[in-house]
């Protein structure tokens, strides 16, 4: 038995440790899958972490650092090396490792934080040949960073998510040719900041509304053709063209990975592809909670850490039986605004409800309603789906509240 | 100077190897790529069928229902899951029920067992998934889905076991008669044997003309694949086909035995015996027949798609001929090829003996394979006894499917030992999940530059220039 078994050993799991830990919470286990703390950190060896959280640019491995340290100068338990095979509802996991063998742990709290994977290249149904070259962009990121090895020297990239991008300078750094990045959108889905230092300053062209259609090759990839498509974001045949590159890198969105969420029976957001969350993070199963990038996919990781703590913190008060009010608000959305985290709230205290719009849109106004009266109206000259926007009512706000309706309205 | 030489490690030739392996036979096999299964063998439809297909009386129908009715003990035998679902062919008006009926009729005559035409209630409550369209079907309940490839490597590993030899990169181009037998070419090798089985799949017709066959001709004909997450592998429990009509075959929706559901193939004829590129036009063309059996796909719960290509000969029936005296040729093994694969093995065997090869039996033959999903299926306690001999049984390295490195390892050091990614993901499933080896490529690439002791930038896909990595990075050093 365990008071906290926190599942994944990234920012999240870190971060939610040591909250938990401050919050009065001595037992914990933290269960990872690789053979470091870290997580996916360990391999971004670019700078631009840390910013929001530590005010100053730190590396992914620096920053997880930071977490590590603490997590041992706490004395946290961790498991490295160690897959979880099972959870269930009444949380108990099953896990696996080369010195313990499959073995179980019931725990009075869990913490989900997974953390996500790149969608493959399934997925896109890009007809052609299937030769060697094809890779997500962070399993090149992998070859590069932790095993020294280049994955290619002619690179076409698809998808302008941040990881495409960072790959993008990477790769060039390393003295590949990046010719292309193509994106399906007309909008890049990666943040401002990095199309201007990965893609700009190396005169690496951005193809917006472009799309990779088709691969050639036999053994390895010899060449991609790529298209323009239209508003349906369907293919103009007219506009396709031949590159030839030996290596195609897809950076076309990331998935958290909620098989053992699911195992759980914890209730799954459709738009997020992760849990149904509370202003706590907790799910729909009491005492199992949720943060980081198994939850909603964060541009930044210090929203992660931020996240993490929250759901730490929470976790504590559980273990040591604090429950929530009586009270359910639901948070609702206009579709403009896709989705919210939380989706409920159950507490009535001052809560930052975070959020994604579903397209470029510019000059609006933010309104949240009650149902019937505005308790707040933020103006934003843009708002962009790859950037996450945050606003936070105050607790007054949510006294007649029964439910919250997140709109856009433009101006 | 072997006895017998096969050409080819598909399912025909290594269903052959093993048969011959119980003999005392010295045996050897010759594929052209890094590893077995790789041609037809790796992408069809991964089902035994019935046998009501086939024209009565040919030796397409003979061998199937023969095939068929083995095949149970084969995969027993040889560890490979066999998983008797039935299959459905679904009608949709008047005219696909009388073609029904001709399969029905043709089935009985074929001597297939319990086949009867369901109405549309009951074909509703036995198949709950299908569409309401849907008028009657032929339910074929000795019809089953296999695992091609895990048969081929299980069969191919077996036969080795009991002495068979595998040469891989051995692209035969020349064959040339000699006192005893043939010897057989390639770029830089030769072997001779004293009889010779040519199981080339879509170049069956070119090793025919090596030994002055002219008539043997084969065309290839793509068949495209959809497959869909395991969350999708329970929208239907049958194989389910369309009525064959003058329109076309129609698609299949079928489970496979590993949970995931598939959808196709799309038939295309070419002449290019290499090209397995998919299409847009095929793409659409499975999603739109498809939807036609049961309504609404999840299309996006694909995982991937793929293309094989069926090696269609022109007499409409299977080919197996002896053109030379110690010479057998087996050409157009299209469907049901791999259903009538043991089949196809015991007539080939026959006629070797018909053609002089003595068959004194092999004492210490073993049939039985150590199943690839021998750990998977252990219970708690035995896992934890295996892992506790061999600690590495306690390591996941690929998430998706849950595969162990212990797994990853016994697939490159059991026959037929893999030697590049694609050949461990067919052995253990490794890479085949939802991510697509997105995260445990680089592990399994570590595993194998280890095991084989080759360079890490050297471990390719599927061999020859299919490389993963093309050098090290600036100084590259493992951390």
């Amino acid at each position: 038995m365990k008071d906290l078994v926190i599942i994944g050993g990234g920012p999240a799991g870190m971060s939610a440790a040591i909250a938990a830990y401050e919050n009065g919470i001595q037992d914990i286990l933290i269960l990872e899958r690789d053979e470091h703390l870290g997580g996916i950190l360990q391999q971004c060896i670019h700078n631009g972490f840390g910013l929001h959280k530590f005010g100053e640019e730190l590396t992914g491995p620096e920053y997880a650092w930071k977490y590590e340290k603490k997590v041992r100068e706490l004395g946290i338990e961790c498991k490295l090396n160690t897959m979880v095979l099972d959870l269930s509802d009444d949380k108990i996991i099953t896990a696996t490792n080369s010195e313990d063998g499959i073995f179980q742990i019931q725990a009075k709290a869990v913490i989900l934080a997974m953390g996500c994977r790149e969608r493959a290249k399934g997925a896109l149904n890009i007809a052609g040949s299937r030769p060697a070259g094809i890779y997500s962009a962070g399993t090149a990121q992998k070859f590069v960073n932790m095993k020294g090895y280049l994955p290619g020297k002619n690179v076409v990239i698809l998808g302008s998510g941040d990881i495409g991008l960072i790959m993008a300078r990477r790769m060039t750094l390393e003295g590949a040719k990046v010719h292309v990045v193509c994106e399906l959108m007309p909008y890049s889905g990666g943040l401002a900041r990095n199309i201007e230092q990965c893609l700009n300053d190396f005169n690496i062209p951005l193809k917006l509304s472009h799309t990779v259609v088709e691969t050639h090759g036999k053994d390895r990839l010899e060449g991609v053709t790529i298209a323009q498509v239209d508003e349906k974001r369907k293919p103009i045949a007219e506009t396709r063209e031949y590159i030839p590159c030996d290596t195609l890198l897809l950076s076309v969105g990331l998935i958290p990975e909620n098989e053992l969420s699911k195992s759980a029976n914890v209730a799954i957001c459709n738009t997020t592809n992760g849990a149904v969350v509370d202003q706590d993070r907790q799910t729909s199963i009491t005492g199992i909670f949720a943060c980081g990038n198994v939850l909603h996919v964060h541009d930044l990781v210090d929203f992660v850490s931020q996240e993490a703590e929250i759901a730490g913190k929470a976790a504590a008060e559980y273990i040591v039986g604090r429950q929530n009010e009586n009270l359910k608000i639901t948070v609702k959305t206009d579709g403009k605004i896709r989705y919210t985290v939380p989706q409920i709230i159950t507490k009535k205290k001052d809560v930052t409800v975070y959020f994604r719009v579903s397209d470029v849109y510019k000059n609006v106004k933010i309104n949240i309603t009650d149902g019937n009266t505005t308790l707040l109206s933020k103006k934003r000259p843009k708002v962009a789906p790859g950037e996450m926007e945050s606003i936070t009512l105050k607790r007054e706000q949510l006294e007649n509240a029964k439910e919250l309706y997140f709109s856009l309205e433009a101006m | 100077m072997y006895d017998v030489v096969i050409i080819g490690a598909g399912i025909v030739g290594g269903m052959t190897a093993r048969a011959l392996s119980k003999y005392n036979l010295s045996i050897c096999i010759l594929e052209k790529e890094n590893d077995v299964a790789m041609g037809a063998t790796k992408a069809n439809s991964a089902i035994v069928h019935a046998g009501f297909d086939a024209k009565e009386g040919s030796l397409k129908a003979k061998l199937n229902v023969r095939g068929a009715e083995i095949m149970p003990t084969v995969c027993r035998e040889l560890g490979v899951k066999y998983q008797n679902n039935g299959s459905l062919v679904v009608g949709f008006n008047e005219e696909d029920r009388a073609i029904i009926n001709d399969l029905l009729l043709r089935g009985k005559a074929n001597g297939v067992a319990n086949m009867e035409i369901l109405e549309k209630d009951a074909l509703k409550r036995l198949e709950p998934g299908i569409s309401d369209q849907a008028i009657c079907a032929l339910h074929a309940p000795t019809a089953a889905i296999i695992c091609p490839y895990d048969l081929t490597v299980a069969a191919i590993g077996n036969a080795m076991d009991n002495g068979a030899q595998l040469k891989r990169n051995f692209e035969v181009c020349r064959i040339e008669s000699t006192e005893n037998g043939y010897n057989l070419f390639s770029q830089n090798d030769s072997v001779e044997a004293r009889f010779v089985i040519g199981c080339a799949g879509v170049y069956s017709d070119a090793v025919g003309n090596m030994v002055g066959d002219t008539t043997c001709r084969v065309h290839p004909r793509k068949g495209e694949y959809i497959l869909l997450d395991k969350e999708c592998g329970t929208l239907v429990s049958h194989t389910i086909f369309q009525t064959p009509s003058k329109m076309g075959k129609g698609v299949l929706i079928s489970p496979t035995v590993d949970g995931n559901l598939l959808l196709g193939p799309t038939s295309m004829d070419g002449e290019d015996k290499e090209n397995k590129a998919t299409t847009q036009e095929g793409f659409a063309d499975i999603i739109a027949k498809a939807q036609k059996s049961i309504g609404s796909i999840p299309l996006g719960k694909t995982i991937t798609s793929f293309c094989g290509l069926r090696a269609v000969g022109s007499t409409g029936d299977f080919i197996i001929n002896s053109p030379q005296k110690g010479f057998i040729n087996t050409a157009g093994i299209e469907s049901p090829g791999l259903s009538a694969s043991p089949a196809i093995a015991e007539y080939i065997v026959q006629m070797l003996k018909e053609q002089g090869l003595t068959l004194t039996e092999n004492k210490n033959y073993d049939p039985i394979r150590t199943s690839s999903h021998a750990f998977r299926e252990m219970s708690l306690e035995e896992k934890n006894k295996v892992i506790k001999e061999d600690p590495t049984y306690g390591r996941i390295i690929c998430r998706c499917e849950g595969i162990t490195e212990g797994e990853i390892l016994d697939a490159i050091h059991r026959n037929p030992k893999a030697r590049d990614l694609d050949g461990v993901k067919r052995r253990t499933r490794a890479q085949m999940g939802r991510c697509q080896g997105g995260f445990c490529s680089p592990y399994i690439t570590e595993l194998l530059a280890r095991e084989l002791n080759i360079p890490y930038e050297s471990v390719t896909k599927f061999g020859r220039a299919s490389v993963i990595n093309m050098g090290k990075t600036k100084g590259g050093q493992e951390v």
